[in-house]
């Protein structure tokens, strides 16, 4: 088990040394950063001071070298439009993407799932016919569309949930919540549900053909030979066969939820890393795109071995080691 | 002494978008306590589906359209899917062709055995785990006590099979329905299941209805035998005579082309012909246009089983009344 993890952190090392250096090429490639910070009226001097603060005028080793150790100890330099650290503007945002995201997730398994074992179960009944016209419109219409009409609906014409912004917070720590209180929690329904609005229509489809897929195989029938109650088969023998993909789904759709929120983040003008992005795209602040992305990869390569572990827990025959072979 | 179960005339349909189709067709037979009934015949036949009607277990569209099955004098073939349930696995056990599809990966055997037998003897845990101990015991799974926690991929084809028979007794049915338990086993493991199954059988007085495509298995196993073609009974009886002395023309093809042992022979016998479709079933006898014997009644109309010496063979041969009659024996490889 132990051997696994530390193969699995192996593999992912050449995955983060390769977005490493993308994010630093983008220092060299993307905009002019000095011309940015210098704005209209400057002299040589103070250009040639700025390029030298900034260790531009190093060789790109060096300078790559020098980005690699300072990523390692979390400092990712100042923000050439804000003028404060990286690591600072990015532990303020984070929480609010992270429970932004982890609600979201919330919200598509558990509507997901169940609604995907009901229409696997009931494929003919009109309530299944329902859900998946409706999954069809949940996968087709783009997420600032359904941001936006949710705004329509619920803050403008029944005013009862907040348009923008995450309400009031509650700092511990270094995280600011917003889950503890009422405003917060308010603030957090019209975007979790526009983020989550995709992956819960994905999940649904996918349990639904995966739950049509198991009923048909030969140990649900075996298993309703041996005469076990529907509930036992359904949900014992059943959903517990799908689990593998949808983990596998789930797990990629929370990265992509929180490496792209940035839509639904600039819907809802919400504070999180996301709004941090795009504004930083605007005034091409390369050291927090740089920073993003390398935090985002992270994100993928941490989800991807969560993942692998539950398959482990679900499945025992990827549970190498343990398994006696018979003859 | 009264059967065990008994077919009354099953009728089984399938509604398709080109009309109905008729998967069986005035099937009858009994089975009594402590029975082996072999059921033999091409792909296609309906025997896994006669099977499959008497656990209740057809696969939609398929539905009973007509007939009865009783099981002990009582009507089961027209239950609530909630009372049929307490009786598969109580009363009927099942066990299907490929054991290694039949059990759920993610469990392992003795979760599966636990949660049948307490499906249905409600007893508690550790009395339901010692018997699930008892059972791989008895169908001869070796270390028993510590391979209970082992999960079916941790088993061999020929050992998961033993673990299918242990689920499909450990709640002491009086009727097993054994679809092709042996076709997706090795050969050299073939012989030890039957042994088994006709071993288990025997000893706690469990009918068993055998479905195989396997002469072999047949002649080893059953007591009785029914012979299907196209969704109809051909003839039914005793092993022995229906081997030896087979009186349904069809019958006696398939006996003819089981390779004799003893001698050398230059072609197989074989019946010309297919079985026909279901949707394009003949007028009169279903194995008309394959039949050597064939004369113009079987054209025409559709023979009922007919009692002749110890088998009764669904065939104008042997009615009376019929201008043309059976050879002194049918012929034979």
């Amino acid at each position: 088990m132990l051997a696994f993890i530390i193969s699995r952190i192996l593999q992912a090392l050449p995955v983060m040394a390769v977005v490493a250096l993308i994010s630093f090429a983008m220092f060299a490639y993307v905009g002019d950063p000095v011309a940015i910070m210098l704005g209209q009226d400057f002299t040589e001097q103070q250009r040639q001071a700025l390029v030298a603060s900034l260790g531009l005028d190093q060789p790109f080793f060096v300078q790559f070298a020098k980005f690699i150790w300072n990523a390692l100890q979390g400092e990712f330099g100042l923000s050439y439009r804000l003028s404060r650290p990286v690591a600072e503007l990015i532990q303020e945002r984070a929480p609010a993407t992270l429970e932004l995201a982890f609600c979201a997730a919330l919200v598509s398994l558990s509507i997901g799932v169940p609604m995907g074992v009901y229409t696997g179960l009931y494929r003919n009944s009109w309530l299944s016919r329902f859900f998946l016209t409706f999954s069809l419109i949940g996968v087709s219409l783009p997420t600032f569309l359904i941001g936006i009409l949710l705004i329509l609906v619920f803050s403008v014409w029944l005013g009862w949930l907040p348009s923008f912004g995450r309400g009031d917070t509650v700092q511990i720590g270094w995280w600011s919540t917003g889950l503890l209180t009422v405003s917060g929690l308010k603030a957090l329904v019209l975007p979790s549900v526009t983020l989550g609005m995709f992956q819960l229509t994905l999940i649904m489809r996918l349990v639904r053909a995966e739950m049509l897929e198991v009923l048909r195989t030969d140990y649900i029938k075996f298993a309703r030979a041996r005469g076990l109650a529907n509930r036992a088969i359904n949900f014992g023998h059943a959903l517990k066969n799908t689990l593998v993909p949808v983990i596998t789904v789930a797990g990629l759709q929370l990265g992509g939820i929180i490496a792209f929120a940035i839509v639904t983040e600039t819907v809802f003008q919400w504070p999180g890393m996301g709004l941090l992005f795009i504004q930083s795209v605007n005034s091409a602040d390369i050291p927090v795109m740089a920073a993003y992305l390398m935090l985002i990869a992270l994100v993928f390569v941490t989800i991807n071995l969560v993942v692998d572990l539950l398959y482990y827990a679900v499945d025992p025959r990827l549970r190498v080691g343990g398994a006696k072979r018979g003859h | 002494m009264a059967p065990l179960l008994e077919v009354r005339d099953l009728r089984v349909e399938f509604p398709t978008r080109r009309g109905v189709l008729t998967a069986l067709d005035g099937v009858s037979f009994s089975i009594m306590p402590g029975e082996v009934l072999g059921v033999v015949g091409e792909s296609g036949a309906g025997k896994s589906m006669t099977g499959a009607a008497i656990i209740g277990l057809l696969e939609p569209p398929g539905r009973i359209a007509g007939g009865q099955i009783l099981l002990n004098g009582e009507r089961i073939d027209n239950l609530r899917y909630d009372q049929m349930r307490r009786i598969r696995g109580r009363e009927i056990g099942a066990i299907f062709q490929d054991p290694l599809t039949t059990l759920n990966p993610l469990y392992t055997v003795g979760d599966q055995l636990v949660e049948t037998i307490q499906t249905h003897l409600g007893l508690d845990g550790a009395e339901a785990r010692r018997r699930a101990v008892g059972w791989l015991e008895m169908v001869g799974i070796p270390a028993a006590a510590q391979r209970i926690d082992s999960y079916p991929h941790e088993f061999s084809g020929g050992m998961r099979q033993r673990v299918v028979i242990a689920l499909a007794l450990c709640a002491e049915p009086k009727l097993i329905v054994a679809d092709e338990p042996t076709t997706a086993l090795d050969v050299s493991i073939q012989a030890q299941v039957i042994a088994l199954l006709k071993g288990l059988a025997r000893d706690k007085g469990t009918s068993m209805m055998l479905v195989t495509h396997d002469m072999g298995v047949i002649a080893e196993a059953a007591d009785r035998v029914a012979v299907m073609y196209a969704g109809r009974i051909a003839e039914i009886g005793p092993v022995r005579e229906v081997v030896k002395h087979p009186k349904h023309p069809y019958s006696a093809g398939l006996m003819a082309s089981i390779p004799p042992l003893d001698r050398r022979v230059e072609h197989l016998a074989q019946i010309d012909g297919a079985m026909p479709r279901l949707s394009a079933i003949p007028r009169g006898c279903a194995f008309n246009p394959r039949c050597p014997e064939v004369f113009a009644r079987c054209l025409v109309e559709r023979p009922a089983l007919l009692a002749t010496g110890a088998t009764e063979a669904a065939c104008w041969l042997y009615d009376p009344a019929s201008e043309k009659h059976a050879p002194e024996a049918m012929p034979h490889g």
